[in-house]
């Protein structure tokens, strides 16, 4: 293998080709990126960046006098890719000829509906987070819609800065996807503590205003008015311009557990990929930021290696920051039968919980308690090399 | 020199935070070595003696970066910056420690001093 190109130049490419350089690959990387920015971390965006209180180097990617000894076409788009995943078309009408590819073409937020107003934003880029910014004074009214992390996190900086914050949740108990009912009403609850109003079970049915957003207009009739609105309601995988490549794109670029698509010499990592997870018996993608950075080594050995290293990763973790407190999450709480706390109190916002599937933990969620937490997490982990594949497909 | 605790008290894989200003960390590596850094890593409010030890490298427990236990480097963003190394001797079954003299590198926002 002589030349590889890595596909989106954000935390998995970048982790990719970091992982490149120090698995020994010398020849030729270029790393493709539509994004005219050197790489940043997007965690910040909606929290302590889109306060203000953190500056764009501070959150930039790449070290000081980092080399990579890549050739970066930034500001370009990646269009298609042959079915041999041997020949990248860009947007300026130019070609890559690769040995090897890496997928980390990332996701982009959900938008319900084609026609935005100003004053309507999504959360992805640095730059949506400067424009989010800029609407966040004293005083001013914002609807987030969505009660995820993105939409709980924007609704928690926005109120730290003096903003009145409504968000709008069609789930009846926000968080229950991914925390389970009891957990997520707890988690939720956070907004309540500190006075921002929180409307579930109720969906948007339209957004109100021609030039500039007025307000949403509520399924039960109602209309929150608003100066501006954050549409926090998910993420879909970039993979449109695969299409015509032969690759299955169902829910991301499929892989096996260890970053290999259908096509030898093909991987996919981050955000934009769906990996088999042995453990769930399904493909499943991650839109966390660990993975997307610790898993880049692993599509890179199977890679590098033909497809015969395999790498074992770690169960998946992600954190997030609401309200001044830290929520940690490691494991699978999908599947869980049960959810019990072991430490401190879910009424204190203080708690550890243990996620249990047939009496075996496999997750823990927690709100504090990081001494206990990285406990569990090892534990999971071991647990997780030392069950054979065959015991875990049920 | 401050003297820690008895060898014997922190097994192998263990770390132990101290509460000095600034908080330091010790960890007792599955090799056997005895080494500390300072706790507060450097991209936010996170005590590396709650890491995940692996070798002679610490992972933040909140974001990942890896810190060598030896020189205090970083391997990745978002932490960008060292941490301090500090001296560890154990004499006679006791771990002592020799605080290093160069600044902290503390994150943006955070006061490094002791308590909880
Ligand atoms: C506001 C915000 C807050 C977050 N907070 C947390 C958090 O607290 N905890 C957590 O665990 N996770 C968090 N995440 C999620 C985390 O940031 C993502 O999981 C991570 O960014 C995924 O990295 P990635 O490289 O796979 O994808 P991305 O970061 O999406 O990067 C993909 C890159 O590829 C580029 N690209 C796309 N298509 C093409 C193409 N055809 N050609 C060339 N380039 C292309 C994109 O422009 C982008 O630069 C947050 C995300 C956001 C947006
Ligand atoms: S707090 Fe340590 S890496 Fe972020």
């Amino acid at each position: 293998m002589k030349t590889v190109a890595v596909v989106g130049g954000s935390l998995a490419g970048l982790s990719a080709a970091r992982a490149l350089r120090k698995q020994g690959f010398d020849g030729a990387v270029t790393i493709v990126s539509d994004e005219s920015r050197p790489p940043y971390d997007r965690p910040p965006l909606s929290k302590s960046f889109l306060a203000g209180a953190t500056t764009e180097a501070e959150i930039a990617l790449l070290v000081d006098g980092e080399d990579l000894g890549a050739d970066w076409r930034t500001g370009v788009t990646a269009t298609r890719l042959d079915p041999r995943g041997r020949r990248v078309e860009l947007s300026d009408g130019s070609a890559l000829a690769v040995d090897g590819l890496v997928i980390a073409t990332g996701a982009r937020p959900r938008r319900p509906w084609p026609r935005m107003p100003a004053g309507v934003h999504v959360l992805r880029t640095l730059d949506d987070a400067l424009g989010l910014r800029a609407r966040l004074f004293a005083g001013a009214r914002l609807v987030v819609v969505g009660a995820g992390f993105i939409g709980a996190e924007v609704a928690s900086t926005a109120h730290g800065l003096g903003v009145d914050v409504t968000v709008i949740e069609a789930a009846p108990t926000p968080l229950s996807g991914p925390l389970g009912i009891d957990i997520g009403a707890v988690v939720s609850a956070l907004h309540a503590d500190h006075g921002v109003r929180l409307l579930s079970g109720v969906g948007v049915a339209s957004l109100v205003g021609e030039a500039q957003i007025e307000g949403v207009e509520l399924t039960d009739g109602r209309t929150i008015a608003a100066d501006a609105v954050l549409l926090g309601v998910g993420v879909q995988p970039n993979v449109e311009w695969l299409t015509g490549s032969g690759l299955p794109l169902t829910g991301g670029v499929q892989c096996d557990s260890y970053g290999a698509t259908g096509i030898p010499n093909v991987v996919a990592v981050g955000d934009c990929a769906t990996w088999y997870d042995r453990e769930l018996g399904a493909h499943h993608r991650i839109e966390h930021w660990t993975a997307a950075r610790e898993r880049g080594a692993i599509a890179v050995s199977s890679l590098l290696s033909g497809g015969t290293e395999r790498v074992e990763g770690r169960p998946p973790y992600f954190w997030s920051d609401q309200y001044g407190r830290t929520l940690q999450v490691a494991g699978h709480t999908r599947g869980a039968e049960s959810a019990t706390v072991e430490e401190g109190s879910v009424q204190d916002r203080d708690f550890l919980a243990v996620y249990r599937r047939g009496g075996e933990p496999v997750a823990v969620v927690a709100l504090g308690h990081g001494r206990s937490f990285m406990r569990w997490r090892k534990q999971l982990a071991r647990r997780a090399v030392s069950v054979p594949p065959s015991a875990l497909s049920r | 020199m401050i003297r820690v605790c008895p060898l014997a008290d922190l097994a192998r894989g263990e770390a132990k935070r101290l509460d000095l200003d600034p908080a330091v960390a010790i960890f007792h590596t599955e090799d056997g070595e005895v080494l500390a850094i300072d706790d507060t890593c450097t991209h936010q409010d996170a005590s590396l003696a709650d890491g995940w030890l692996e070798g002679c490298e610490v992972e933040c427990p909140l974001h990942s970066s890896k810190f060598d236990l030896r020189t205090g480097q970083v391997d990745a963003p978002p932490a960008k910056r060292p941490v301090r190394t500090h001296q560890v001797t154990i004499t006679d079954g006791d771990i002592y420690l020799t605080i290093a003299s160069e600044q902290p590198n503390a994150p943006a926002g955070v006061d490094v001093e002791a308590g909880p």
